[in-house]
């Protein structure tokens, strides 16, 4: 059971006209994880999302997801498979709680919409109509609309864009307690911290292709890369100087100095260092 | 290999539901929950339904204030005439203009592309929309009956026959406009222009069908295209149900024609639904 993929692709390719969006994707997504796709705009994110959902057809390469090929997906396909798309509106003359339970019908094993409301974070808005709603209480909506069917794949596309600081961590919490009850979670994402936060596993999609994959900590060689202490010198020049022994290095300046080093900083590459160096050069290796 | 899968992923279902396979819920049921969502939403918008409401109203108020005369040996007048115009064009303006213009919209919303990625059959949604424009159909006939009889001795059918006309010229008449406007929402490429694309299509008909001008004054020409669509057909057969026998004699067959008219409504039911079936989209232009 452990060893089954919610999504298998081998050279997943979809082409617009002369533009090519996705270009020899693979994806090896396990049950129960969550998925991080991270990529610049225009890198081909929606598009694999939109594949992986049936909603577009691929113009080549193989894919399953659950256990069939979305091309040819059927009704009950779609119902253990939801979908929060980036761009949304719900019926805006329903209130929150009719939308939620009029799409509970759609599906044969549908969750109590009370439930889902609740865990969306949306009771107190129960009886207001999408109209009145805030962008980011839509948002929730779209994930409610989303999860009813109790669908055990959840694809999120850019779920916190245009948010706020605070409802994009409450919108976190709300993904890991979905994570949490065993929903198989691919998100989208430009935020590198979002990514990081909420992701077992990441892709990094650039020009269509994985530039990288794996763990957040580990991703493109993170954990080995060196280490930058910046320092400065007595007249004030910073000095920086790039290690693999930062504490030798610090011990030494320490004597130099004998005492404080001024402005010392002891730097890792952070997600975003490791980020802004797979999609700037294409296949860094 | 795909059904291999499948048969899999069922068995093991099935095995975790003691055997219980869960049932996706019917079209039949889904459409009825459909229309009734699609009702409320529609009632809940005060403007639009004051509005759709009106619009025939206002204009039987008009052409029978401005036209009113008796129509020489035919024992009716001009404003009887409209009255049954106006009915036709009633039904036709909450079934294909309604639609056409809805239908646009949603798909532009991506109101289209959030149901199809849900298990709800595509006949569902069809079906809510014809319930829809069934009870909007209903409601604007009754709206315009009462005002016809009241302020223009409009006679309704006296016996059982003349309703039982009345009642299939309307559900085929509704039916074929309702399916030719789920047709033309696929024409506009964006929300912003369906109300053009929809509106003069419909405006045009309404003039070369005789809703607006008797059938006797317009040009033969105009009316043999007028005679391809459902309206004359429809405002034919309603003035047949609302009008003396005279009445017949403005006819340009001189009779009301009632093989004819069900005989082009019934292929505009077929022809529409293979249109719709043919030409639907579930996706706006901009989304592939």
């Amino acid at each position: 059971m452990t060893t089954r993929h919610a999504v298998r692709a081998r050279g997943l390719r979809k082409r617009y006209g002369d533009v090519t969006a996705v270009d020899g994707l693979d994806l090896d997504i396990r049950q129960g994880e969550v998925f991080g796709i991270l990529g610049p705009n225009g890198a081909g994110k929606s598009t694999t999302v939109e594949i992986l959902q049936g909603h577009r057809r691929r113009d080549g390469g193989e894919l399953s997801v659950l256990g069939q090929d979305p091309g040819h997906a059927d009704r009950a396909w779609q119902a253990r498979v939801g979908i929060v798309w980036q761009d949304e509106s719900a019926p805006a003359e329903l209130t929150v709680a009719e939308t939620v339970r009029h799409f509970a019908r759609y599906y044969p094993r549908p969750r109590d919409p009370e439930e889902v409301i609740a865990l969306v974070g949306l009771e107190a808005k129960a009886a207001s109509r999408t109209k009145a709603l805030s962008g980011g209480q839509r948002r929730r909506l779209d994930v409610a609309l989303g999860v009813i069917g109790g669908p055990e794949l959840l694809l999120l596309d850019e779920p916190t864009t245009g948010f706020d600081p605070v409802a994009r961590r409450q919108f976190w919490e709300l993904i890991r307690s979905l994570a949490d009850e065993g929903t198989t979670i691919i998100l989208t994402t430009h935020y590198l911290d979002e990514a990081e936060a909420l992701a077992d596993r990441l892709a990094v999609v650039a020009d269509g292709r994985i530039a990288a994959q794996g763990e957040p900590g580990t991703l493109g060689g993170r954990a080995q890369a060196r280490a930058t202490v910046h320092w400065a010198e007595a007249d004030g020049t910073a000095r920086s100087e790039e290690t693999d022994t930062p504490t030798r290095t610090v011990t030494a300046l320490a004597q130099r100095f004998d005492g404080e080093i001024p402005e010392l900083r002891v730097a890792r590459p952070t997600l975003e260092d490791i980020y802004l160096r797979l999609i700037g050069e294409r296949d860094p290796r | 290999m795909t059904s291999t899968v499948r048969t899999r992923n069922r068995s093991s279902d099935a095995d975790a539901d003691a055997g219980a396979a869960p049932r996706l819920p019917g079209a039949w049921r889904l459409g009825l929950i459909r229309g009734a969502l699609e009702i409320k939403q529609f009632f809940r918008l005060r403007e639009q339904v004051i509005f759709t409401f009106a619009f025939p109203i206002v204009f039987l108020f008009l052409f029978a204030s401005i036209f009113g005369d008796d129509m020489a040996n035919t024992g009716s007048t001009a404003s009887q005439y409209y009255v049954a115009s106006m009915i036709a064009a009633g039904i036709m303006s909450t079934s294909f203009q309604s639609l056409g213009i809805s239908i646009a919209i949603e798909r532009d919303d991506k109101v289209l592309r959030r149901l199809r990625g849900t298990p709800m059959p595509p006949a569902a949604y069809f079906l809510g929309k014809i319930w829809l424009v069934l009870v909007t159909g209903i409601l604007e006939t009754a709206a315009l009956l009462a005002f016809g009889t009241t302020l223009y001795d409009v006679q309704l059918p006296s016996g059982i026959s003349g309703w039982l006309t009345l009642g299939w010229l309307f559900v085929l008449g509704i039916t074929g406009c309702a399916l030719l406007g789920i047709a033309i929402s696929s024409v506009p490429k964006s929300a912003k222009s369906a109300t053009s694309v929809v509106v003069l299509p419909f405006l045009v008909l309404q003039f070369i069908s005789g809703v607006y001008i008797l059938i006797d004054t317009v040009p033969g020409w105009m009316l043999n295209i007028g005679s391809l669509f459902p309206l004359k057909w429809l405002c034919q057969g309603l003035r047949g149900v609302f009008l003396p026998e005279a009445a017949a004699a403005l006819e340009p067959a001189g009779s009301w024609e009632y093989g004819r008219i069900a005989l082009v409504l019934g292929a505009w039911c077929i022809g529409g639904l293979l249109l719709c079936l043919l030409t639907f989209r579930w996706k706006s232009r901009s989304d592939g």
